[in-house]
This record gives C-alpha cells, sequence and structure tokens, in this order.
C-alpha cells in the first residue's frame, strides 16, 4: 500500500523538557487519522511540527517522500495546510478574503479570476457562500471552524491537519464539521490528521487512531484496538466503559481512577 | 476557442447573487479610492486660497499647471509667487506627510497586531525628541551646520527603532517583545530630554517645545527630494508586502502555515517603515494621531485587505492633515496654531463618531 505521510522519530521540546519524543507513524492516503491524548499530552505540538509552524529538534516528515524539514516555508504551505482552532480576530477580514489567504501559497500580488474562482467553489462546497461578505467576527463558532477549513482547501494540499476542529462547538455542529472532513477524506482525496478531544467523535470519524500520552505514542490502530478499557485507564486515569454502537466503540467514562492506583497502572 | 468562449459564459451565467455582491463591494472599494484622491486635489485648491492674498481656486490651479504647459493659463506674477513659493509647498508637505503617517501607521498595526500601535510605538518620537534636544542645547550633532538639528533627529529617531527592531531579532520578532520595547525605549528617551529641558535655557526650551508640537511650516523644495527619494524606496517595498500583511494580522501561527516568514515580515515592515516615517519627523516633528486614527478609518470604510488598505490609510491621512493644517492656519489668523494640536483637536471627535456609528460589518458592505 502507498504511503501518503511518515514521520520518523520526530522531537520537540522547550529547552531540558520534552515534549515530543520518539514520533513515529505512517498514514496512508486518503484516510483519516485521529489523535487523542489527555491535556498536554503532545496532540497539537505534534500537528505545528508537521507543518514547521514549530521546528521539530530531529526526525523527519516525508511527504509523498519528500522530506518536509527541508523545504521552505512557500513549500511546505503547497504540501500540508493546517486548520488552526478558531479565535477572536483584531481587524476581521471578511469571510471572502480570509478564505483567499489560503492561495497566498500559490499567489502573486494580484489575486487571479481563477483564485476567485476556487475560493467561491469551496465557499459553495461547504455552504458557507451567502457569508462570504461578512466579518470574520460576526459568525458562529460552527461557520468559524468552516471558514477555516475553507482556507485549508484551497491551499490545495493533499494533506490536511486540524486542531481540534470541534472544540466549543455543540453537537449539531461537531457532527457537521466532522462530516465535511470526512467527505473531503473520501471525496477530494484529502489525508487528514486531526487532534481531537472527544473520542467519541474521533471513533465514529477516524480510520485510524493513534494514542498520546507525554509526548509519546501510547497505541494506534483502528478506533476498536485502541479505544480499549486499559489503554483510556492508563493513559487518561479514568475508569470506563467501552461499549459498541453501529460497528464504532463508544466510550462511557466512570469515574477517575485514585492517583495511587492511577501510578500503579503508569509503571 | 469556442471552447474556451462556452465556459466563460457558463461561468458568468452561473456567478450567484453573493457573487455579484462581491464584485460590487470591490467596485466601491475602487470608487471610494477615486473619491478620496479628487477630495485631496479639490482640497488642495481650496486650502491654497485662503490667506491674506486673495486668490481664486481657478487661479491656483491655472499656476500649477501653467509651470508644467508655460504657454497656458496665465496668471500674474505675484500670485504665482504666493502659490508657488509660499502656499503650495505647505499644502504639499501636509500632503507627504500624511500619506507617510497613514501608510506606516496601518502597516504598523498590521504586524504588531495591536489597534493601537501607530508610527511613534517603537519611541521613533522620542528618539527624535533626545536628538533635537542634542542639538538644541548641547549643540551637539552628527552632521553640523544648518541641518544639525533635522539631522540628530533622523539620526535618533532610526537609532531607537533600529535598537528596538535588533534586540527583537535576539529575543524572537513577537509583536509583545517590540510593543513592550518600544515602550521602554520611550520612558527612556523622554526622561533623557527631559533632563536636558532641565538644564536648558528660556529660548532653548521654547525651540524643543515648538519642535516636539509638529509643524508643517519648515518646508523647502530642496528638502522635498529627500522625502520623495524615500517616499519612492519604502511605499512600494510595503505595498508589495501586503497579502503578507493581510496573513500576519491573523496570527503568526497562520502566516507561517501559509508560507509568510512572520517574524521576516515584522522586522522587514518595521524596518521600511520606520526608514520613512524617521524622514518626515525629522522634517515636521511630531504630528499625533494621523498615523494611529488614519489607518483604523480606512479600515471601517474600505476592509481589512492591505491592497486596499494601504493607499486608503495614506490618502486618508493626507485628507485630514491637511484639512487640519488648513483650519490651523486660518482659524485664529494671522496666528498659526501647530498643526499636531489641530488634527487631534478636529480628529477626535471625528473618530469618536466613526466608533459610535460603527456597525459589526464594514461600512459599505
Amino acid at each position: 500500500m502507498m504511503i501518503k505521510l511518515q514521520v520518523r522519530d520526530l522531537a520537540f521540546g522547550y529547552a531540558s523538557t520534552p515534549i515530543l519524543e520518539n514520533v513515529c507513524f505512517e498514514v496512508t492516503p486518503s484516510k483519516l487519522l485521529g489523535i487523542v491524548g489527555p491535556n498536554g499530552s503532545g496532540k497539537s505540538t505534534l500537528l505545528k511540527c508537521m507543518d514547521r509552524i514549530l521546528t521539530p529538534q530531529c526526525g523527519s516528515i516525508l511527504v509523498d517522500r519528500k522530506e518536509v524539514t527541508k523545504m521552505n516555508r512557500m513549500e511546505v504551505a503547497r504540501n500540508l495546510a493546517y486548520v488552526p482552532q478558531s479565535s477572536i480576530r483584531v481587524f476581521p477580514n471578511t469571510i471572502f478574503d480570509t478564505v483567499l489567504m489560503g492561495r497566498r501559497p500559490h499567489l502573486g500580488w494580484l489575486s487571479s479570476e481563477d483564485d476567485e474562482e476556487k475560493v467561491w467553489a469551496v465557499l459553495k462546497l461547504l455552504g458557507i457562500e451567502e457569508f462570504a461578505l461578512r466579518s470574520f467576527n460576526e459568525l458562529s463558532g460552527g461557520q468559524q471552524q468552516k471558514v477555516l477549513i475553507a482556507r485549508a482547501l484551497v491551499q490545495e494540499t493533499e494533506v490536511m491537519l486540524l486542531d481540534e476542529p470541534t472544540s466549543n462547538l455543540d453537537i449539531w455542529h461537531q457532527l457537521d464539521v466532522m462530516n465535511v472532513v470526512r467527505s473531503l477524506v473520501k471525496k477530494k482525496r484529502v489525508t487528514a490528521l486531526m487532534a481531537v478531544h472527544d473520542l467519541n467523535l474521533a471513533s465514529k470519524f477516524s480510520d485510524r487512531i493513534i494514542m498520546m500520552k507525554r509526548g509519546r505514542i501510547v497505541g494506534a490502530g483502528d478506533p476498536s484496538s485502541v479505544l480499549t478499557t486499559e489503554n483510556i485507564a492508563s493513559v487518561y486515569g479514568v475508569e470506563a466503559a467501552v461499549r459498541t454502537q453501529s460497528e464504532t466503540p463508544y466510550v462511557v467514562p466512570l469515574r477517575q481512577i485514585k492517583m495511587e492506583k492511577r501510578r500503579t497502572h503508569l509503571t | 476557442m469556442a471552447k474556451a468562449v462556452r465556459r466563460t459564459v457558463t461561468r458568468a451565467g452561473k456567478r450567484s447573487a453573493a457573487q455579484e455582491e462581491y464584485k460590487k463591494f470591490i467596485g466601491r472599494k475602487i470608487f471610494f479610492m477615486i473619491l478620496l484622491s479628487f477630495l485631496i486635489i479639490l482640497l488642495l485648491g481650496v486650502i491654497v486660497t485662503l490667506g491674506p492674498l486673495d486668490i481664486t481656486i481657478l487661479e491656483v490651479y491655472s499656476a500649477i499647471i501653467h509651470k508644467f504647459f508655460s504657454d497656458y493659463f496665465l496668471v500674474d506674477e505675484l500670485t504665482s509667487l504666493v502659490i508657488w513659493n509660499i502656499r503650495l509647498p505647505r499644502v504639499l508637505w501636509g500632503i507627504m506627510t500624511g500619506i507617510g503617517l497613514g501608510i506606516s501607521g496601518c502597516v504598523m498595526q498590521a504586524v504588531l497586531k495591536n489597534p493601537l500601535a501607530s508610527p511613534f510605538t517603537l519611541g521613533i518620537s522620542s528618539g527624535a525628541g533626545f536628538g533635537v534636544s542634542l542639538a538644541i542645547v548641547l549643540n551637539l550633532g552628527v552632521i553640523g551646520g544648518a541641518y544639525i538639528v533635522i539631522g540628530n533627529a533622523f539620526v535618533f529617531a532610526l537609532l531607537c527603532s533600529f535598537f528596538i527592531i535588533g534586540l527583537s531579532a535576539i529575543k524572537g520578532a513577537t509583536s509583545e517583545t517590540l510593543i513592550l520595547a518600544g515602550i521602554a525605549i520611550n520612558y527612556f528617551f523622554i526622561a533623557m530630554s527631559q533632563l536636558f529641558k532641565y538644564f536648558a535655557t528660556d529660548q532653548q526650551l521654547r525651540e524643543m517645545a515648538f519642535w516636539g508640537m509638529g509643524d508643517l511650516g519648515r518646508f523647502s523644495w530642496h528638502q522635498f527630494s529627500y522625502v520623495a527619494v524615500a517616499f519612492i524606496i519604502c511605499i512600494p517595498l510595503l505595498m508589495l508586502k501586503a497579502w503578507d500583511l493581510n496573513v500576519m494580522t491573523v496570527g503568526d501561527e497562520t502566516a507561517k502555515s501559509l508560507g509568510v516568514n512572520a517574524e521576516h515580515t515584522r522586522m522587514f515592515i518595521m524596518t521600511v517603515s520606520s526608514l520613512l516615517i524617521a524622514t518626515i519627523v525629522c522634517f515636521t516633528g511630531t504630528i499625533g494621531f494621523i498615523g494611529l486614527v488614519a489607518p483604523h478609518m480606512a479600515r471601517m470604510i474600505i476592509g481589512a485587505d492591505h491592497r486596499f488598505l494601504i493607499p486608503a490609510s495614506g490618502v486618508l491621512g493626507a485628507v485630514v492633515l491637511v484639512g487640519a493644517d488648513g483650519v490651523a492656519m486660518n482659524i485664529i489668523s494671522p496666528v498659526i496654531i501647530p498643526v499636531g494640536v489641530v488634527t487631534s483637536l478636529v480628529g477626535v471627535p471625528f473618530f469618536i463618531y466613526l466608533i459610535l456609528r460603527r456597525k459589526r460589518r464594514e461600512f459599505w458592505s
């Protein structure tokens, strides 16, 4: 099977504090990889390192066998798109201009008719065309997240990195955004990596899941093999029941495991 | 060929309501820019007519055109002399200064992601002020002679901002580092100037105070060339970065993910705009408010796309400054109030009006 994305021995840290250690994984094309793990486990850092927003200390990142760590910033932006969590803007742009920014890696000083057509096409695809001239800050969280996904889409990269796209969204919008990502993976052949807090969303939408703890990958595989009672206990310190619903596991958290007990699990 | 034609037709045919609206929106932006440019030309004509010698607005334009096409539009010698040597330089100087302040305020707000940033955020005015004090009180200058004050103002303004840019190059050029270092250096140079003021004579104090207020009356055609060179170099460099500035306002992480090196762009923009402002400040002194407010006015009217915002901030800055200077010269004629005072007195109420009127959307969309 062809490999779209390969990460080998990736490490990152601030001074003497390691944040990521020895991260290795591979993703085949047109798959959605969910990255789960507790707060501070390095999910976002991993995505930022892969997009070179942060510079990894060592390791290699290969997209279609091309080394990302040796590319210049523009080349990185033509190979990987990054979808940040949305935040309020000091100087809000219109939605159209926000999405047009995604053409920056391909753009001269003037945006061509072609660039604009691409933006319109993506706005239509995500059903946010009517907001084109609204200011970014006016939109709801779910709409903002779609705008940021739209911006990543017009970058026309084959790999998309999403940093917790569903945080702060209600369940309807969580499903809405996840369905958008899912359909991009299926229809546009995008390979997506997504950091996500909600284990059930990860389970429902991911093809594969990697579970992280303290900067290391502690579990990888399809959702049913990673989201197990044992893994959740040892990684999150939570006793949980794992049930199965329409062939995917879903997690019902029951209680925190006491610290002493949690320690024994860890060591 | 036929295929290509059909394609355009279907494309145009499929254009949705939102797309039509967008086209109109762009059209309005361009219309606004043209309108502002006409407003400046009109304002220039009107302001040149004001003064002790009665000149009509037609004579103003005639005298200007006459200079370039000597066979046409004859006006009498005295009128032409007054226009070309006294009144026009001042208005032109006002336009240049306004454009410079507006543009550098605009780009600084973008790279610092801070609506309170202005051309003087990096302590340029206090640096220049210190250089001026040095020249006036100790007669110490980087260059001697008639240009001692101007030379000092220029050099110390640049020294000040380059120190901050250098500091941030070592420490990582985030907007917070630059703003905090700017504030710190500002206080330092203000304190140094105050030290000089403490020992200065009354005459020296007067000169320093006058310099600090900012004035457009110190202009000569000779100086024009210095500023013109700075404009020709700096403004295209800033305009070229319009796209990167758009991306920078969203945040460093997003900028990087879209292929823009945020730190480098920030230092580049700060360096170029500091150069532009230092060139202006050394001739005019500190004219506050324009650099802060013109970009906000422009943003409220035409939105945050820097391809339009940079020129619009410049032209709006010019309109406000020239208008204010017209008031400053004539309101209690023959006394000329320093224009820096008037920009604030006239500009503040107008700006507050804009803030109150501001909807959540852009003005014209």
